[in-house]
């Protein structure tokens, strides 16, 4: 192990922010074993009742006692959650419920088998993403680890013991956890595993076999007690850090690995991971975003991602630090990450840049002090194609450049020689300033260089004495061509800034333009749906995404909105989403959580004092599955979120007005059916009543027709009611047959006629009327009450008449009556429930349910009805509009003869 | 009469029964009683009524289930009772064999005339009645001959399949399904519109007033019946 010092001096702000960070988590505390069968259940177990039995509240997560007598005794003195069952594969497996220990919530929880895989199907891939949650919400937990499951030495164990163990733990878990080594002698394990003590999953017998043998034992005991110690080292120098200690203390060995976007950074990082191996020393991809990253092409970000997936893959943890300059990324990176080795791959760039700038290698060596720096040579060289690569401002730019700056100079030239006898030489110096300042601060640096360099030239070979050589002969000459490349460079440092300074504004004008047209069209949307839609159609525009919207409900985030339209979201993704509502953070692809899901989720937050909570969550990803934000879309990403929030407030506050209004409507419809009830249903049972005691005492024909007529009124009132109900509850059994209108209105004719005595009902249809397809029974129910209101309101005596015409594109259906008709401006609200019109009330008997079922029935039919009045004789009019559609046309005669 | 005819009444409803009982008492019937399936069939078995009205909603049993097995175990007319809405209910019954129907609320008088044409049919069955008169027309389906105020009148042989079908058991609903089972035998063939246009035809050949029929009448989203004076009743 190699030391290094830490430099004196005020307390680092990272480990001011971990310290806090940890405050309010749980602590973790992992029972370290060599090998399996060391006893850290046991050691857990025990250690857990001690603390219950100080009156700490201790619950078991999950304990796997593998029927062990011993371990199943501890077990019985805790409280342990139920597991939860997933099915996978036609298997039952019980898995640690986490929600129920979250929902729980007590002070210490006990989970076994820290590196355990969860059920496909579970909230996390990994028992310890469970835990690092238990950690989050501020539970302890005593957890149990083999050493062979730690991620940096999981090479070294395989190693030596030549079994890969798949289940491994990062270090990191490790970093934050305090360590208890649970440590017995290797002949004293061998000796359990004999008596049976261990236990050893049936079918890993004999593979595990030669894993105990003493040499492994020893080995693996050794390296657990030397990973303890390092995580003491590292408890320790944060604490050191955190109060600011001078000193030197003694760390593992740390390893970090400079990932480039080039395809031979792949190499570095396997490199990395040898020289990790042999160290046994943790290591670190880490990649430094810089200004260059911008210009990275597809093809170079997908190297870079793929390059830090291969470290991770290999065991590296790996991190993405934004810094000003690569070397003083890595520089400051090294000295936080405790750094004690640097793998860097040999610059590619050309030995001018090199000579300009310094090499980065150069400069890393000389900046980062006591870390190795290794710099390895390139293993693969697939150039990037360099047509394919944008190019970054300060390059050389188009020859067409340098051709106008040549064409300006010589322009000058010509100008200066037809002056030359009226001006002296020192005023023709000033003309060349013309095109070397045009040429610096339109076409760069180098073209205003090359622009002084050629009017230098030209002035001295045309102008300065002796004219015609290129010799200098006296220092005011010198003077004149330094000031007109030095007036190139100023001029162009100048130019440079002000156009990336336009370059931000027109960027950020962009990103402004981009918010607005968001935002319009956000304000534009009328409904939830079409909000919803806007959000995901803007976002997948402005971000080249593809994009979902979900709303959290009780049975779970429910898909709503998508573009391009998608109607179903797979499992993992659905769990992703559900996680962001729950914890209002994003997770998915490109997050810390849910990682496996294709798409990334991000919750849309109300406004706090709303207390509304989460209001939806947008999922993006792209078509490719890439990650789907690139991190300089992020604050745009941001400021979308923002506004489709602030419009989701919104609409929900809208929603809850027009709730309010339709409570009230409901409220006065209630209102109006108690009334109409009351009035309706008592009126003829007062009279029935009256009339049946009467009845009693003096036999009369007319009581008896009394209770007949007052029974068929309740009669038809019930009906109606049970009717209206059926429309209301949008719940019409739809039976659409060929119907004849003959039949129908011959039908209703004949079912009112008892009602329609005092009048003549006149059937008027043209005879070759075609066939209609309608629900014979609703359209016989709209007929007898349109038939019913008639015999109500029309003047005694008067004729009836159903006509049934063909319209331009319908058949129309009339009832016409000759009577008081409908009130002016009143003809749509007569179909309105419980509407009875003014002068009309009572005395008609009615029950204003009628108009109310017939527009219900007619268009669950898909039928319209319509009120109007006649004039010539005056009286209403109403009109069944049966369109074209529900015509039957051509009927094969020979088919009936 | 000098035969009284047995009537069984099935209702769980004591009112309802005791209504019933009184109207067909009046009428001259001998009724017995029933307020559940299975005293409904212990009934029908021991004393053989040749009339069953009965209500479907039974507090024991579907009522449609008890339609085939009261027509399997004795030689009895059935007239089902059943609510304004059920229509499909009523087809249901009808097509499983049961004769007539009734709609609650019902008054005595219809309940009297569907007795009457339930009886009458069941004299003549077999090969149903040889001639019906309505009005002034008359059918003769021993002849083959329609006769309207005095003059033949010719029908096509699918309109004549539908007239004879009806005026075989004058006054009793025959469902449209059972009508276009006899004419249209073949189930391709078997449409709705088609029933409808022979009917609309029939119409005009035999109604005096096609526009308001009176011959054939349409007992909406059930089937038709040859309305026959008894029977007009209002």
């Amino acid at each position: 192990m190699s030391e290094r010092s830490i430099e004196p001096g005020r307390p680092s702000p990272e480990a001011f922010l971990r310290a806090a960070a940890q405050e309010g988590r749980g602590r973790l505390k992992i029972f370290l074993g060599a090998a399996p069968g060391v006893g850290k259940t046991w050691e857990m177990l025990t250690e857990g009742r001690q603390r219950g039995d100080t009156g700490v509240d201790v619950v078991v997560g999950v304990v796997e006692s593998h029927g062990r007598r011993e371990t199943e005794a501890l077990i019985e003195g805790h409280e342990v959650i139920d597991r939860r069952q997933v099915a996978h594969a036609g298997h039952s497996l019980g898995e640690m419920d986490l929600d129920a220990i979250l929902a729980r919530a007590p002070q210490l929880a006990l989970v076994d088998e820290l590196a355990h895989t969860n059920a496909p199907g579970s909230r996390h891939p990994k028992r310890y993403q469970d835990v690092e949650e238990l950690l989050t919400a501020g539970i302890d937990v005593y957890s149990t680890l083999n050493i062979q499951h730690v991620e940096s030495l999981n090479d070294v164990v395989a190693s030596f013991t030549r079994i890969r163990v798949r289940e491994t733990v990062p270090d990191s878990i490790l970093e934050q956890a305090e360590i208890e080594v649970v440590d017995i002698p290797p002949d004293e394990l061998i000796e359990r595993l004999k008596e049976g003590k261990v236990y050893i999953p049936h079918e890993a017998t004999r593979a595990l076999g030669h894993f105990f043998s003493k040499t492994n034992l020893t080995a693996l005991r050794e390296l657990a007690l030397r990973r303890a110690a390092q995580a003491v080292d590292a408890q320790m120098l944060e604490h050191v850090r955190a109060n600011a200690l001078a000193g030197s203390f003694a760390v593992g060995e740390r390893i970090l690995v400079a990932a480039s976007e080039h395809p031979h950074a792949a190499g570095l990082v396997r490199a990395g991971k040898r020289m990790a191996d042999a160290l046994k020393a943790p290591w670190t991809a880490v990649h430094i975003e810089t200004q260059r990253d911008r210009h990275f092409t597809d093809a170079e970000r997908r190297q870079l991602a793929d390059t830090l997936a291969l470290a991770s893959r290999l065991g590296a943890s790996t991190a993405s630090i934004p810094a000003t300059g690569v070397v003083e990324g890595l520089r400051s990176f090294a000295h936080d990450a405790r750094a004690t080795q640097i793998v860097i791959g040999k610059s590619s760039r050309s030995w001018w840049f090199e000579a300009r700038h310094g090499s980065v290698v150069d400069r890393l060596v000389r900046s980062v002090g006591d870390v190795a720096v290794h710099v390895l040579p390139a293993e693969a060289t697939v150039l990037v194609d360099a047509a394919v690569r944008s190019l970054p401002s300060g390059h050389w730019g188009p020859p067409r450049n340098y051709l106008w700056s040549a064409l300006m100079v010589a322009a000058m030239t010509l100008l200066g020689r037809l002056l030359v006898e009226a001006i002296d030489l020192g005023n023709i110096a000033l003309l060349y300033l013309v095109p070397v300042m045009f040429a610096a601060a339109t076409f760069g640096l180098r073209a205003g260089l090359f622009a002084g360099l050629m009017a230098s030239l030209a002035y001295n070979f045309f102008f300065l004495p002796p004219t015609g050589t290129l010799t200098v002969s006296n220092p005011e000459n010198v003077i004149s061509i330094l000031v007109l490349l030095g007036v190139a460079v100023v001029t162009s440092q100048f130019a440079a800034r002000v156009r990336a300074q336009a370059e931000l504004a027109g960027s950020s004008a962009r990103q402004n333009a981009a918010l607005a047209s968001f935002s319009r069209q956000l304000t534009a949307s009328a409904t939830k749906d079409e909000l919803m839609q806007a959000i995901c159609a803007e976002v997948a525009r402005l971000l080249d995404v593809q994009a979902v919207l979900l709303l959290p409900s009780e049975a779970g985030p429910d898909l709503r909105a998508a573009y391009p339209p998608e109607d179903r979201l797979e499992q993992i993704e659905i769990a992703a989403a559900q996680w962001a509502i729950d914890n209002e953070q994003p997770a998915g692809r490109g997050s810390s959580t849910l990682t496996a899901s294709d798409w990334l989720f991000h919750p849309l937050q109300a406004s706090s004092a709303s207390g509304r909570g989460v209001l939806a969550v947008l999922g993006i990803a792209r078509e490719d599955t890439r990650d789907p934000i690139r991190s300089d879309q992020l604050p745009l990403l941001m400021s979308l979120l923002d506004q489709a929030s602030v419009a989701f407030d919104r609409m929900a506050l809208e929603e809850e007005n027009l709730k309010a209004q339709a409570v009230g409507e409901r409220d006065r419809l209630r209102a109006a059916l108690l009334s109409s009830v009351s009035h309706d249903l008592r009126t003829p049972l007062t009279t029935i009543l009256s009339a049946a005691q009467e009845l009693r005492k003096h036999p009369s024909p007319e009581l008896v027709e009394t209770i007949d007529s007052e029974a068929k009124r309740l009669n038809r009132f019930v009906a109606n009611l049970l009717d209206m109900a059926r429309v209301e509850a949008g719940a019409l059994p739809m039976r659409a047959e060929a119907t004849d209108l003959f039949d129908a209105v011959a039908g209703a004719v004949h079912d009112t006629r008892v009602s329609l005595l005092a009048h003549m009902v006149e059937v008027d249809i043209v005879p070759d009327i075609p066939l209609v397809r309608l629900d014979p029974v609703l359209f016989h129910h709209c007929l007898i009450n349109l038939l019913d209101n008639a015999g109500r309101y029309a003047d005694p005596g008067t004729p009836i008449v159903i006509r049934c015409r063909r319209g331009a594109d319908a058949l129309l259906l009339s009832v016409i009556d000759q009577g008081p008709g409908i009130p002016p401006g009143q003809e749509k609200r007569v179909f309105e429930t419980f509407t009875r019109l003014e002068g009309s009330d009572r005395v008609r008997h009615g029950t204003g349910l009628g108009l109310a079922i017939v527009k219900g029935f007619a268009e669950a039919m898909g039928l319209a009805v319509e009120a109007s009045n006649n004039d010539e004789p005056h009286g209403a009019c109403f009109t069944i509009r049966i369109p074209e559609a529900l015509i039957i046309a051509n009927i094969d005669s020979k088919n009936v003869l | 009469m000098t035969i009284r005819h047995k009537v069984l009444i099935v209702d769980d409803e004591p009112h309802i029964r005791r209504l019933i009982q009184a109207a067909l008492n009046r009428a001259d019937y001998l009724t017995i009683e029933a307020e559940s399936a299975r005293q409904a069939m212990d009934r029908l078995q021991h004393e053989r009524p040749e009339v069953v009205l009965l209500d479907l909603g039974l507090p024991d049993r579907d009522g449609l289930e008890l339609v085939p097995l009261v027509k399997q175990h004795a030689d009895t007319t059935l007239i089902v009772i059943s609510a304004r809405d059920a229509t499909e209910e009523k087809v249901a019954a009808l097509d499983l064999g049961a004769d007539d129907y009734l709609t609650k609320p019902f008054d005595t008088d219809e309940l009297l005339a569907r007795v009457r044409v339930a009886l009458r049919n069941r004299m003549t069955r077999g090969g149903g009645v040889p001639a019906v008169t309505v009005g002034d027309l008359s059918i003769n389906l021993l002849e083959r001959k329609i006769v309207k105020a005095g003059k033949e009148v010719h029908l096509t042989p699918k309109e004549y399949a539908v007239l004879a079908q009806l005026a075989k058991f004058p006054g009793r609903v025959i469902t449209h399904e059972q009508i276009m089972a006899n004419v249209w035998p073949r189930d391709a063939e078997r449409h709705v519109e088609y029933l409808r246009v022979l009917v609309r035809n029939l119409r005009q050949k035999l109604e005096t007033d096609p526009q308001r029929p009176q011959v054939i009448s349409n007992d909406v989203g059930i089937g038709y019946r040859l309305r026959i004076p008894e029977d007009t009743l209002g």
